[in-house]
């Protein structure tokens, strides 16, 4: 819910077959995706991802429905991806699998520290700190839990 | 007054609401992590099998041990559990629904971001990803924010070479890529009830490529017509006066061909202006283009001809190839040098069946040029069927009303 890290500037209009490719779709083995992650828009943008924040421009994780997009920038061990907008099902498949998301437009800065805090809405990078819009009660819920299996594993 | 979002999840935009989900299906992508996720909850059951299906449609059949384990697990579960199970050939996943089995009113989801095409039938349609589907397994619901809708007004009608998708291209150049992020489409006007249940499944198809949650049409006498035929008594929805957020005029008469130019589906191109383009493969087929009336408009253009470029034709579903045979449009087509692929999604997400390499331009009748989508390092044309067609004839870029 709340963490800070390292900014990793991205464009605009991100689509999920960008984040992880279809040819690496077939498989149960998650550190694969993390491995492969953005491949096809910076093969070197891998290793960077660790510990770190996107801040990407405007309806990241457009396109295709796969959850593996999600899961992939969690397994590269991306903290929170910030962007204006995000597309629909990337912003649900993100929330479910315990992914931060943050509706911001921030100036990005590579490696400049970017705060943020989800409970309270907030997000901090270059000494400003700016309010974001909630998330919704039951998404919080989701995110706070871990995600959506771990939301309906304690709800047993 | 309401929007038709508004009315079928009974609330108004912006609010959050619990509904149940009248139809949920996932196919063999998509079904593959929503079964992990579904046990990791804890196996807790499925709420209501007989809502549930597994469509067979992404790499059918599978292209190698892998991708065949994945599916007979999945295979498995599906017809041990009761859920409806297609399995490959039979088609893609949402063509499958729109055959009779999706009805007006309904909420409907998919684990495919394409399942908004079902919006055509003035269903709530929408996708979402795997963890979300194994909720809705479990439980037969999920939460919606009730969207914001934009009224795309359709006047006049299509001429010449023109076609659904070039309107579909032409929404999308004009609203862009994330134009509707969180909102839905309504198509409405005049015009808008002189569309074909096909030609309006490739408008709400093309919905999730400006970021919206679903396309929508009116059930009207078309719909109800089209429904009989499956045994289906239905009654028409009445577009009340409504609450647009932003409103679109098209005239339909103005639209010339268009196509769409990689790696974006929003930069879209009169034809004319890339006429000459040389392409290394033509891919009819997908969700969007791949219905029986596409294989019609596509067979008049290219019979008694050659194509000059590999050309793929993959039928929608087994229905669709089944009339092709009957109708002698399949002989037309193989005839003309093109193979055919089995029923299901072919090469649109670059799996299997007609990738290209490094370096070719396909020219495609999908909703993706995404960069890589198709092969690494090659680039994707979006046109109609008519422009595909009549591309493959000349070998390169081509105006349709040639042929």
């Amino acid at each position: 819910m709340h963490g800070k890290g390292k900014a990793v500037c991205l464009a605009a209009d991100i689509d999920t077959d960008l984040v992880i490719a279809g040819r690496y779709l077939r498989t149960k083995d998650r550190s694969l995706w993390g491995q492969h992650v953005f491949e096809d828009l910076d093969p070197k943008l891998a290793p960077r991802l660790k510990g770190s924040v996107i801040v990407a421009g405007k309806n990241f994780g457009c396109g295709s429905s796969r959850e593996q997009a999600a899961i992939a920038l969690h397994e590269a061990g991306v903290l929170a991806v910030v962007a204006p907008t995000f597309a629909r099902i990337f912003f649900r498949n993100a929330i479910n699998i315990g992914l931060p998301l943050i509706e911001s437009n921030l100036n990005c800065i590579d490696g400049q520290i970017v705060s943020f805090d989800l409970s309270s809405g907030w997000v901090e990078s270059g000494g400003k700190r700016r309010m974001v819009r909630a998330l919704s009660p039951r998404m919080l819920d989701i995110l706070k839990a871990g995600g959506l299996i771990e939301y309906w594993k304690g709800k047993r | 007054m309401s929007t038709l979002s508004e009315r079928i999840l009974k609330a108004p935009a912006g609010e959050y609401v619990d509904r149940k989900v009248d139809r949920a299906y996932v196919h063999d992508g998509t079904g593959v992590l929503t079964l992990e996720a579904w046990k990791n909850m804890g196996k807790r059951g499925l709420h209501d099998p007989s809502s549930l299906s597994v469509i067979f449609d992404h790499i059918v059949p599978a292209n190698n041990s892998t991708t065949a384990a994945l599916q007979h697990e999945l295979r498995g579960f599906a017809l041990s559990s009761f859920m409806n199970f297609l399995d490959i050939g039979e088609g893609i996943c949402h063509q499958c629904m729109s055959e009779g089995v999706v009805l007006p009113g309904e909420i409907v989801v998919g684990a495919d971001s394409h399942s908004c095409t079902l919006g055509a039938f003035g269903a709530f349609a929408t996708g979402v990803g795997a963890s979300d589907m194994a909720a809705i397994w479990m439980n037969g619901e999920t939460w919606f924010r009730v969207p914001e809708t934009i009224g795309i007004h359709l006047t006049g009608s299509l001429e010449g070479a023109t076609e659904a998708k070039d309107l579909a291209l032409k929404y999308v150049g004009e609203l862009g890529m994330d134009g509707s992020t969180y909102q839905s489409l309504e198509f409405i006007g005049e015009s808008a009830k002189g569309l074909s249940i096909d030609d309006r499944l490739v408008l709400c198809n093309l919905a999730v490529e400006t970021g919206a949650k679903t396309g929508m049409f009116y059930a009207d006498n078309v719909t109800k017509k089209y429904l009989a035929e499956f045994g289906h008594t239905i009654v028409p929805q009445l577009p009340e006066s409504c609450n647009y957020v932003k409103e679109l005029e098209i005239e339909l008469s103005d639209i010339v061909p268009l196509i769409a130019v990689p790696p974006r589906v929003d930069t879209v191109k009169p034809v004319h202006d890339l006429a000459g383009l040389p392409i290394d493969q033509v891919f009819v087929g997908t969700c969007t283009n791949g219905r029986y009336s596409d294989l019609v408009r596509f067979a008049s253009i290219v019979k008694g001809n050659k194509v000059s470029v590999r050309t793929i034709v993959v039928p929608a579903s087994r229905t669709t190839l089944t009339e092709a045979i009957r109708t002698g449009l399949l002989a037309d087509i193989v005839k003309a040098g093109c193979v055919i692929g089995i029923p299901g999604c072919g090469p649109c997400l670059g799996a299997h069946m007609g990738v290209i390499g490094e370096g070719e331009v396909c020219l495609s009748t999908a909703n993706r040029n995404f960069k890589n989508r198709m092969g690494v390092g090659g680039q994707i044309y979006l046109s109609s069927v008519s422009t595909a067609a009549t591309s493959a004839i000349i070998g390169e870029i081509t105006e349709p009303g040639v042929f």
